[in-house]
């Protein structure tokens, strides 16, 4: 069994080792007929297939129940305490997913951690607020609620009421959370997923009730806010990795593992590239190109 | 100034101050403006949607098919079931979220959140690839050393930073010795960029508020010419 996927593996290195030697962009060919396959993305192509066979990999090992190392992130042992301070002070929890739809990885990654935060919060019987930007992602935060719930034992204590559809505008949003901090006085808020300029309206106006605070967002522009206004804050990855982490779901464990070997190998790839066009080689320059 | 241009100037400038009200204190007037911003931005939105969305994407098209040739498919031809599957199924699973509202049948809703999650998921993937994980390790493969010492140090800069900030986000081992060296550099890195973000971002707030005040005080009340 060992032998026929390490054979597998090596037989799609090899061929993908053998695209990497022989490949070279069209740089400037342009073809005005329609095609199933654009050959000047084949580089596209191989570190997508790269990406994937790393990832099936892993959620194979992880399926198969051998155990994989992921590190512990110090944020994560935060939500942990504020929902325990919560609990102390009897006020609620305020979850926010950030707001963009579903279609962006960062809300997904959001739903998954809200499901873990349900989890804690039901079994310390602590109320969670969802305020929800956007319709659709109404239906899923509901789902992953309920699912917490189911998953504490107390499917009795969900209240559907407490998901609750803001609005899709941005600072209107960010004014109806603010009226929820200030009125409903949550002792916790965590800010987990895409967030915009409303993210330091949001963040400010929490810190100034007093409520411990855990943020994470992998939008760039917005991470200086949450660091500055936030307890602990989840940088970038660190939002993906601490779903997988909590959530210790094969799928996403096995795509984290993937995720790090696929860095490990862009870093070697950096590092000779690097080397080569300081000596004038250009090959490595010329294999990421992209039309 | 025409008098439903100096009613509109009157009302904003009035929920401008009503929303600066909220820097002193929770109040009345900041909740009549949240909750009046929060309705008609969801009403808004919903007007949209229905308007520039399910009308001429969904409904419009569907209104215009002729289900008698439907039914007589093979003279219809391939080309008239395609269009009219095209615009039933997005139907049908768009139906299937009301299903929410029923005990027995809302794990029906689920199958039409999976399909919208599995499609953005994939397009995203090869957007994300293409536009920024290969071009961004293309725009870091930098020499360093290019004859100049300002642009090798910034190349040196800049690749240190990059390879340590990845290190940072290494999930695999513990940070520890030399890993936790890289990583504690990376965050370095990290904060440091942050830093230059916040400053950056905070003045083009400081922009913002100059164009509220700007409207208090010059198209409101005249005081700035």
């Amino acid at each position: 069994m060992k032998s026929s996927a390490f054979r597998k593996l090596f037989s799609l290195f090899s061929s993908l080792i053998f695209l990497f030697l022989f490949y070279s962009p069209a740089q400037g060919a342009e073809s005005s007929a329609p095609a199933w396959f654009d050959k000047n993305r084949v580089n596209v192509f191989i570190v997508l297939a790269l990406f994937f066979a790393f990832v099936i990999y892993f959620i194979n090992r992880a399926q198969k129940g051998k155990s994989l190392f992921v590190r512990r992130i110090p944020g994560l042992d935060a939500i942990e305490e504020a929902v325990g301070r919560a609990t102390e002070m009897g006020r609620p929890i305020l979850y926010i997913s950030g707001i963009e739809d579903m279609d962006n990885l960062q809300t997904v990654a959001s739903m998954i951690i809200l499901g873990n935060v349900a989890e804690m919060a039901a079994a310390y019987e602590v109320p969670l607020l969802v305020p929800v930007c956007q319709p659709f992602v109404v239906t899923v935060a509901e789902e992953s609620v309920k699912q917490g719930y189911a998953k504490a034992g107390k499917p009795e204590a969900y209240n559907p009421n407490n998901v609750r559809f803001l609005t899709s505008e941005q600072f209107a949003y960010a004014s109806g959370v603010n009226g929820i901090m200030l009125r409903e006085k949550p002792a916790a808020n965590f800010m987990f997923g895409s967030f915009y300029a409303e993210s330091l309206l949001m963040a400010e106006t929490g810190f100034s009730t007093g409520a411990i605070q855990v943020a994470g967002t992998a939008n760039i522009h917005q991470l200086p806010f949450f660091v500055v206004a936030c307890d602990y804050t989840l940088i970038g990855e660190e939002l993906f990795a601490a779903s997988a982490y909590l959530s210790k779901e094969p799928k996403l464990l096995g795509s984290l593992k993937g995720s790090d070997l696929a860095k490990l190998l862009i870093m070697i790839y950096l590092v000779l590239g690097v080397l080569f066009v300081t000596f004038g080689i250009d090959i490595f320059l010329r294999w990421v190109f992209v039309q | 100034m025409p008098s439903s241009e100096l009613i509109g100037t009157w009302v904003a400038a009035g929920l401008t101050l009503f929303c600066f009200s909220f820097l002193y204190k929770d109040n009345p007037f900041y909740k009549f403006a949240e909750h009046l911003y929060v309705g008609i931005s969801a009403g808004y939105w919903v007007s949209m949607e229905y308007h520039n969305v399910f009308r001429p994407n969904l409904w419009d098209p569907l209104m215009r098919l002729d289900l008698n040739i439907l039914f007589s498919f093979p003279r219809a031809g391939f080309a008239f079931m395609w269009q009219s599957l095209i615009l039933i199924i997005p139907f049908a699973f768009g139906i299937l979220f009301f299903t929410r509202f029923t005990k027995n049948f809302a794990w029906l809703s689920r199958w039409s959140m999976a399909l919208i999650i599995g499609i953005f998921a994939g397009i995203a993937i090869i957007g994300y690839s293409t536009g920024d994980l290969i071009l961004q390790i293309r725009a870091n493969l930098l020499p360093l050393w290019t004859g100049n010492w300002l642009s090798s140090l910034n190349n040196i800069l800049l690749t240190i930073g990059v390879l340590t900030s990845l290190i940072y986000f290494f999930f695999s081992k513990e940070h520890k010795g030399a890993l936790g060296a890289g990583a504690k550099v990376g965050i370095w890195f990290l904060m440091i960029s942050f830093g230059a973000s916040f400053g950056y971002t905070v003045m083009s707030r400081m922009s913002l508020l100059i164009g509220r005040i700007y409207f208090i005080f010059g198209e409101w009340l005249g005081l700035i010419k």
